[in-house]
């Protein structure tokens, strides 16, 4: 199969790369080979975000490159490096959720609740939703509404109230579950029973059989069902 | 629109058809016989002509991957005579090397017990394997489970090739570990009245893999690098090992590192060094597509052994048996077990299954390639991939309608931008690599045969034996991430001072290449896959 060739300008340079490739690939098909915005290359690391457009359009896209396609005529660039604000605590010393919020985070007050965070979004998610829960206390909710982020960066790059949502929302869903979820109950038993020893002779004794014998066992465990 | 040509809708019928009949059908597992039967004909590690012996070095003569084994008979990037050794840039305590995972987590545990951290790193930090692993951690926190349960199973599925003492630690505190992420803030999936939620995996005789969505990697990676910013400890990203430094006692004295952007080597000398630098995806060995992140590449593995440290299992390779197969730009790339291990089944051209689908992985990945390559029941997309489909609607079926949405999120968007919809239709899956499961042999503390130099997570061997289950690579990198980090920093405050510092296993080990024969070519580590196409590369004249 012939392959169809399209234009493309990366930083400004034109190049024909075949048509059904993503970005990155792209990139790599015309000889580049890459040190920054490169990462996990499926969409799970956010290395990789990067901005573009398309001719006839005034608006500035964006996307990650390991997963958009190519279109023809795109300028693109990939994003190599985000400056983010990220505040330092420790969390066995913070106090309330919100008071604690807005002392690391206070320019979390100025959201202007303009929506272009959602608008950039790769992962679909509604940083302005996650924010304004967080702002009200709810964080079991913006936990849950922002557990989908790879802290690409995109979302801190356009916000013209200068807030960075990515590293709001971790602070958020690790207080909440460290704070406020509770610590199950059979997952305390068991570290007991680990520190207080009593699984040492059972692990003694299977450490010290020998090779037929842990065989044999091991083919006629029993299996939790399905 | 489906995003499946007509071609491979016409199987996709005959799958629907088959699904009662399967809920209701139990295939019973394999017995050790038609085990090793499997493996033999069918695991691309018994492929001949896929391995070759290594000629220098500490496992001389021993078969690995080809591909591996170019590095690893490779020159160095360095000419030891033009490294000014006199010249050192820092001076730690710990040097951990790797930041994914494994490398965090001895890098906080190092800092907790005392020592001066450096931590530095080929990428961003946290861009790892780590960061993508989507099934989840294996440990026994249940109360119908325990930990001898999980050494049974573990050493079972690598073989019983596993060393014991590092399956007894894994298992002993891989409760701990979940505990611990839990008190950093990992957001597991619970129960309404807070339980753990645990899947199953291949090979598993409970359900133990505790996840976080379909994310799970991507949590623990963003918190535990949370964790070492709060705590200020120093990081160098863009900046990967290429040599290792000895002293003139042979102990590890620190490393060489160098800048990507600059091109400049700086040296940092470090009583004690963790080596963490993951798997080796980004080699292609057999040429399988991979799971892998960008850097892997098995740097870890060639520094280590130039610097005279054996390697173990590494004619062991792990193929997933799901990775993508459809559509094309998604090939290779990882569909997680966590949907097996909630009910989705393997099924062939004609609707029907050929194994238990929660077998080990090396039984499952060699029981799809059998049922394509042998049994020619695979499907073929248009561009001449052949797969199996993992028939996904069972989930939602046996859980309940919205079970997919909740827990598998990622699939089902993922899937959806290709016009997919995995709650009715199947994915098309062949093995991809997905994981090393040999590597620099370690002991419970995570201590090499070279004093001060330590291992942890993918990069060390022995843990998983020949072939590791589901779940447990996540918690192999805490347990020994946890354990290298300790002794490192206990080691680096009793240990003598370095003597002073060496390269001198560089020049030996060019001289036993030399002496076998072996022409300078490709040098090692290789730091970056090159995938540019070659025609660009052919014209690189300077
Ligand atoms: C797609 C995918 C899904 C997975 N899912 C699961 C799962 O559900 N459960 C499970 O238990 N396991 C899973 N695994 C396996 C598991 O995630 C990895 O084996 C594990 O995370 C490895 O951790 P690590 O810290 O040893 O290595 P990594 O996380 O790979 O980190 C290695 C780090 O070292 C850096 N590095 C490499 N070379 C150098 C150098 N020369 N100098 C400096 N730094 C260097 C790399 O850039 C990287 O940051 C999965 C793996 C993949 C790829
Ligand atoms: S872009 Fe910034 S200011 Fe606008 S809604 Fe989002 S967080 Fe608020
Ligand atoms: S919320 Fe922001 S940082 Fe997170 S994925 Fe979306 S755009 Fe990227
Ligand atoms: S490379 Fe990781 S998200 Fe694109």
């Amino acid at each position: 199969m012939a392959e169809t060739l399209i234009p493309i300008y990366i930083m400004g340079k034109r190049y024909e790369v075949p048509e059904g490739l993503t970005i990155m690939k792209a990139l790599e098909w015309a000889g580049y080979q890459l040190i920054r915005g490169c990462g996990c290359r499926g969409g799970f690391c956010g290395a990789c975000a990067t901005v573009y457009r398309v001719p006839g359009d005034y608006r500035l896209k964006v996307g990650l490159a390991c997963q958009t396609p190519i279109v023809p005529d795109m300028y693109l660039t990939e994003l190599p490096f985000f400056p983010a604000n990220k505040a330092l605590y420790d969390l066995d010393q913070v106090g309330d959720r919100v008071d604690t919020l807005l002392e690391l985070y206070p320019e979390v007050a100025r959201c202007l609740g303009c929506n272009t965070c959602t608008k950039v979004c790769p992962q679909k998610l509604k940083p302005i939703d996650y924010i304004a829960a967080a702002l009200r206390g709810d964080f079991p909710r913006a936990a849950d509404l922002s557990f989908d982020c790879i802290m690409c960066g995109l979302c801190a790059a356009r916000c013209p109230g200068e807030l960075v949502p990515y590293n709001v929302a971790l602070f958020v869903r690790r207080y909440y579950s460290k704070l406020i979820r509770i610590k199950p109950q059979h997952l305390k038993d068991r570290v007991a029973e680990i520190t207080g020893g009593q699984h040492d002779q059972a692990l003694a004794d299977i450490a010290a059989m020998d090779e037929e014998a842990l065989k044999k066992i091991y083919v006629e465990r029993d299996f939790e069902k399905l | 629109m489906s995003g499946y040509p007509n071609e491979m809708r016409a199987s996709i019928k005959r799958l629907e058809a088959t699904r009662a009949f399967r809920l209701q059908q139990d295939i019973p597992r394999l017995t050790p016989e038609q085990k090793a039967q499997l493996l033999e004909q069918c695991h691309p590690d018994f492929r001949p002509e896929g391995m070759r012996p290594v000629r220098v070095g500490p496992n001389k003569g021993q078969r690995m991957q080809n591909e591996l084994v170019d590095l690893l008979e490779g020159y160095g990037r360095l000419d030891p005579d033009r490294v000014d050794l006199q010249r050192v840039d820092r001076d730690v305590d710990v040097l951990v090397v790797g930041g994914g995972g494994g490398g965090v987590t001895a890098a906080l545990l190092a800092h907790e017990h005392g020592a001066r951290v450096l931590l530095t790193t080929k990428l961003r930090l946290g861009d790892a394997n780590t960061i993508m692993a989507e099934g989840g951690i294996a440990a026994a926190t249940q109360p119908n489970d325990s930990p001898y349960r999980h050494y049974l199973d573990t050493i079972g599925g690598g073989r019983f090739q596993n060393k014991r003492e590092l399956v007894h630690a894994l298992v002993h505190d891989a409760p701990l570990v979940v505990e611990w992420l839990k008190d950093l803030g990992a957001m597991f999936d619970t129960h309404p009245n807070g339980d753990l939620v645990v899947s199953f995996a291949g090979g598993q005789c409970r359900r133990r893999v505790h996840s976080c969505k379909d994310l799970s990697g991507l949590e623990f990676m963003r918190v535990l690098r949370d964790e070492l910013y709060n705590k200020r400890i120093e990081v160098l990203e863009f900046s990967p090992v290429v040599e290792l430094v000895l002293d003139d006692h042979g102990r590890c004295a620190g490393a060489i590192l160098l800048n990507l952007e600059t091109g400049e080597h700086t040296l940092v000398r470090a009583r004690a060094v963790i080596l963490a630098t993951g798997g080796i995806g980004r080699l292609h060995p057999n040429q399988f597509p991979t799971t892998n992140h960008y850097g892997a590449t098995a740097d870890g593995l060639v520094i280590a052994y130039r610097a005279g440290a054996p390697l173990l299992h590494m004619d062991a390779i792990q193929y997933h048996p799901t990775g993508a197969a459809w559509p094309e730009q998604m090939l290779g790339q990882l569909i997680t077990e966590a949907l097996r291990g909630n009910g989705a089944q393997l099924v062939n051209v004609d609707g029907d299954r050929f194994i238990n689908e929660l077998e080990t992985r090396d039984l499952t990945s060699s029981a799809i390639i059998r049922e394509v390559r042998d049994r020619k029941k695979g499907i073929r997309t248009p561009t001449g991939m052949e797969g199996v489909w993992l028939d996904t609607a069972l989930i939602d079926i046996r859980g309940g309608a919205g079970k997919l949405d909740r827990m598998f999120a990622g699939i089902v968007h993922r899937f959806k931008e290709y016009g997919i919809d995995v709650h009715k239709e199947p994915i098309l899956v062949f093995p991809t690599q997905h994981y090393q499961n040999g590597g620099v042999e370690i002991d419970a503390l995570g201590r090499t045969s070279i004093m001060g130099l330590f291992a942890a997570g993918e990069v060390s061997g022995g843990v998983q034996g020949r072939n590791r289950l589901g779940g447990n690579s996540l918690v192999d990198i805490f347990v020994f991430g946890r354990r290298a980090g300790k002794a490192a920093a206990e080691y680096a405050r009793e240990a003598a001072p370095a003597g002073s510092l060496s390269l001198d296993h560089v020049r030996r080990y060019h001289r036993e290449l030399a002496e076998a024969g072996i022409p300078k070519g490709k040098l090692s580590p290789m730091l970056l896959p090159d995938y540019t196409r070659p025609e660009v590369r052919e014209r690189r004249y300077s």
